[in-house]
C-alpha cells in the first residue's frame, strides 16, 4: 500500500480514503489570489460570430484582462495560389477573384497588372478600360468598407448600423451584377483590359448611387459619431502606432489611422491614379475610433473618385488590340450570366474557320507570357495588396504569390489586444478587417 | 504530363539552350525550361505543318545587369555598397528586369542585408512588403526565397532572392530586423520547407499541423479526384493534357 504525503488518510470498510481538505491544501489556495491570479484559457473561434470568418484566438486571461493572445488561420487555406499554377493565365482571374471575396476586383486587378507587366504591354492598355478598373476598384472599396462598418458596428452591439451597411452594400452589388453579371468572383478585370464594356443602364445606377451615398453617410455619422457606446468602444481602445504598424507590416487605414498618409494610389500610383483629385485622410489617434473616421472619409473620397472616372469615360475598345492576348469572343450577358454573344458564336461556327481555330486555340491553350519575374502592389480596403508573380515562358504561371493584407495585418492583433480588456479583443480585431478567405488563400 | 523541365527531343527539334544558372551554382535563373519558346504554340516534335518544323526561339538568359541601371537603382546599389562593407561577398548578382532591380543575395547573409537596407539612412527600407517562396525544380538551389522590400521615405522598392538546396534549405531569419516577416516566413516554411534559422516559432501556418510535406513545392502533386459529368470522367487538373 502507497502511503500519502499530501493527504491524510483512513481506514473504511471500503477500503483507504484520503483526506484532501485541510493540510497544506488551505495553505496552497490562500496562497494564491483566486480573483487575479487565475489564469483560464478561452477558445474563441474558429466557428464564431465576431471574428470575421473562420478565424481563431486563443486568449489567455486574467479575469477579463488578456494576458496573451493567440491567432491562429489556415481554416479556409484553398490552395488558390497551387491550383493557379494549373490553369492558363486568363483563367487566374477567376481564382484569384474567390481569396478575399470582399474585395474581388482588387483581387483582379493587381493580378491582371502583375501579368501585364510580365507581358510588357502595361501601356497598351486603353484608357477606357484604365478608366473602368478604376471606377469599379472604388466603388468596390465603398462596399467593403460598408461590410466593414456593418459587421464592426454588429460586433459592438449597434444592430441598426448593420442592416444599413448591408442594405448600401447591396446596392453596389447591384451595379456589378450589371456591368459583370454577378454581385461576387466577377473575373471582370482580365490581364488586356476588362471583360466586356459597361452598359448605360449601370451609369445611371452609379450616378444615382452617387447622389444616395452622401446623405446615407450623414445618417451612419448622426447614428454612431456621437453616441456614447460607440465612443466608448472605439475611443483609446486597440492603439497601434505608426512604429508599431511599420514594424508589423500593417498598412491600410490601420496605418493611416495612426497619422502616416500611406497610400499606394498616392504614393506608387498605378493605373493613372495621379490623374485624379482625392485626399488621403488620415487620423492621429490610432485607436478603433481613428480607423472608423478614417474609413467613412474613405468612403467620400470614393465617392469622389467614381464621380471622375464616370465623368472621363470616353467611349474607346475595353481591350488591348493585340488579337495574341486579348480574349477572342465579344461577352454578353445571357439569362445564365456572362459568356460568348450568339454573334460571335454564328461567326466562329458558321463563317470563319480561322476565327473558330485562333478562339480555340487562345481559350484552351492561352497566350505565353515571356519568362521572368515582377510584384505589384494596389492599395485595397485593407492596405497593400501584393502580387509576385513569376512565369517561365509558359503559357500557365509558374508561380503567383498574394501578399494579403488581412494576412499580414492580422499579425498585429496580440499586440493591439494583450493587456486590454477581452471587450477590446472584438473591437481591435474588428478595426483590422480581415477577411479570412484572403488571409488564408 | 509534360514535367516543367521535360527536354525530350522526340522530333528532331534542336533542344532550348539551357537557362543560365540551371547548371552552375548561380541563383538567378529563369524557371526551368519547358517547352515555352519552341515555336509559336510550343509543339513538341514537328507538330508544325508550316515547313519550319526546326523553329525555335533561344530564351535569353537572365544576365546580370550592365552600370548604369538606370531610375533610382545605381543610387541604391551606391548607397548599400557605402553601408555594407562585405558587398562584394554578399551579393552574387545584380539583375534589372522590367523596371525591378533584384538583388541575389547569399543566404547566411541575407538577415545582415536586410539590416542594412532597413537602417542605413541613403536606403531606409523600413517595410517588408512580402516575403515569398518560389520552387525552380531542377537548378540545383532550387528554393528560392523573395523578399519584396520597401522605402516609405524613397518610395522605392526592390527584391532581394536567396536560393538553397532542398538538401539544405537553411535561411536565416529575418523577423529580429522586420517583424513582420513572423507569419510570412511561417508560410514559406508551411509551403516550401524553408527552415528560417532564428525564427521565434516556426511551425505550419496555413496547412495542417500534422500535415506531410511541402504543397507549394513544385514535385508535390496538386491532388483531386476526377469529376464525373454527363457520363463522361474529367481527370484532375494536373492530370488532363498539358498546353505546356
Amino acid at each position: 500500500m502507497t502511503t500519502s504525503n499530501y493527504a491524510t488518510e483512513r481506514e473504511t470498510t471500503e477500503g483507504k480514503v484520503f483526506t484532501v481538505t485541510g493540510g497544506d491544501w488551505d495553505e496552497v489556495v490562500s496562497g494564491t489570489d483566486p480573483i487575479n491570479d487565475e489564469r483560464i484559457v478561452v477558445n474563441m473561434g474558429p466557428q464564431h460570430p465576431s471574428t470575421h470568418g473562420v478565424l481563431r484566438l486563443v486568449l489567455e486571461l486574467e479575469g477579463e484582462t488578456v494576458r496573451e493572445a493567440r491567432s491562429v488561420v489556415g481554416y479556409l487555406h484553398t490552395g488558390i495560389e497551387k491550383n493557379l499554377e494549373y490553369r492558363n493565365w486568363v483563367q487566374g482571374s477567376t481564382f484569384v477573384t474567390r481569396m478575399d471575396y470582399l474585395s474581388p476586383l482588387f483581387n483582379e486587378t493587381a493580378y491582371a497588372l502583375a501579368v501585364e507587366k510580365l507581358l510588357g504591354i502595361t501601356d497598351d492598355i486603353t484608357e477606357r478600360a484604365t478608366t473602368i478598373r478604376v471606377l469599379m476598384m472604388e466603388l468596390n472599396r465603398v462596399s467593403s468598407h460598408l461590410v466593414w462598418l456593418a459587421t464592426t458596428a454588429m460586433e459592438l452591439g449597434a444592430i441598426n448600423m448593420m442592416l444599413y451597411g448591408f442594405r448600401e452594400r447591396e446596392y453596389v452589388l447591384d451595379i456589378f451584377e450589371t456591368i459583370t453579371g454577378l454581385r461576387m468572383n466577377h473575373a471582370y478585370v482580365r490581364p488586356g483590359g476588362v471583360a466586356q464594356d459597361v452598359p448605360d443602364d449601370a451609369i445611371r445606377k452609379i450616378r444615382d448611387f452617387l447622389t444616395l451615398m452622401p446623405k446615407r453617410l450623414k445618417e451612419y455619422e448622426n447614428l454612431l459619431s456621437g453616441q456614447p457606446i460607440w465612443l466608448e468602444r472605439t475611443q483609446h481602445v486597440a492603439v497601434l502606432d505608426v512604429t508599431a504598424c511599420m514594424a508589423l507590416g500593417v498598412t491600410g487605414p490601420v496605418l493611416r489611422s495612426a497619422g502616416l498618409a500611406w497610400d499606394l494610389r498616392k504614393t506608387m500610383p498605378y493605373c493613372g491614379y495621379e490623374t485624379y483629385e482625392f485626399d488621403v485622410p488620415t487620423h492621429t489617434d490610432g485607436d478603433v475610433w481613428g480607423r472608423y473616421l478614417v474609413r467613412v472619409a474613405e468612403i467620400r473620397e470614393s465617392l469622389k473618385l467614381i464621380e471622375q472616372a464616370l465623368d472621363r469615360l470616353k467611349p474607346g475598345p475595353v481591350m488591348v488590340s493585340d488579337k495574341k492576348i486579348a480574349w477572342p469572343a465579344q461577352l454578353a450577358i445571357g439569362v445564365d450570366g456572362m459568356g460568348n454573344s450568339l454573334e460571335h458564336v454564328a461567326k466562329i461556327m458558321g463563317q470563319s474557320m480561322e476565327s473558330l481555330i485562333h478562339h480555340f486555340k487562345l481559350v484552351t491553350e492561352g497566350f505565353r507570357v515571356p519568362p521572368g519575374q515582377v510584384y505589384v502592389g494596389i492599395e485595397s480596403p485593407r492596405g497593400e495588396l501584393g502580387v509576385h508573380a513569376v512565369s517561365d515562358g509558359g503559357t500557365r504561371p509558374y508561380r503567383v504569390h498574394y501578399r494579403e493584407p488581412s494576412f499580414v495585418n492580422l499579425q498585429a492583433l496580440p499586440a493591439m489586444a494583450e493587456g486590454g480588456l477581452i471587450a477590446d479583443v472584438i473591437a481591435g480585431g474588428a478595426s483590422l478587417d480581415p477577411v479570412m478567405g484572403g488571409c488564408d488563400r | 504530363m509534360t514535367t516543367p523541365n521535360d527536354k525530350t527531343n522526340d522530333g528532331g527539334v534542336p533542344v532550348p539552350t539551357t537557362p543560365a544558372g540551371a547548371s552552375s551554382t548561380a541563383p538567378a535563373e529563369y524557371p526551368p525550361a519547358s517547352p515555352a519558346g519552341r515555336g509559336m504554340f510550343g509543339n513538341q516534335g514537328t507538330g508544325d505543318v508550316s515547313g519550319y518544323g526546326g523553329l525555335v526561339r533561344p530564351r535569353k538568359p537572365i544576365e546580370e545587369a550592365a552600370r548604369p541601371y538606370g531610375s533610382y537603382f545605381d543610387e541604391v546599389r551606391d548607397a548599400l555598397e557605402e553601408a555594407y562593407p562585405d558587398f562584394g561577398d554578399a551579393i552574387e548578382k545584380v539583375v534589372v528586369d522590367r523596371g525591378e532591380l533584384t538583388l541575389h543575395v547569399r543566404p547566411e547573409r541575407i538577415a545582415e542585408v536586410c539590416q542594412v537596407m532597413r537602417d542605413d539612412l541613403a536606403l531606409r527600407f523600413e517595410l517588408l512588403s512580402s516575403l515569398s517562396g518560389v520552387d525552380y525544380l531542377g537548378a540545383e538551389r532550387r528554393l528560392h526565397v523573395v523578399y519584396q522590400l520597401t522605402s516609405m521615405t524613397y518610395r522605392r522598392m526592390v527584391r532581394l532572392e536567396v536560393a538553397v538546396s532542398a538538401e539544405q534549405p537553411h535561411v536565416p531569419s529575418v523577423t529580429a530586423v522586420y517583424p513582420t516577416a513572423d507569419w510570412q516566413e511561417r508560410e514559406a516554411y508551411d509551403m516550401f520547407g524553408v527552415v528560417f534559422d532564428g525564427h521565434p516559432a516556426l511551425t505550419r501556418i496555413l496547412m495542417p499541423d500534422d500535415w506531410e510535406g511541402y504543397p507549394q513545392r513544385k514535385d508535390y502533386p496538386l491532388g483531386g479526384v476526377p469529376v464525373e459529368y454527363k457520363g463522361a470522367e474529367i481527370p484532375p487538373p494536373d492530370r488532363r493534357r498539358s498546353y505546356q
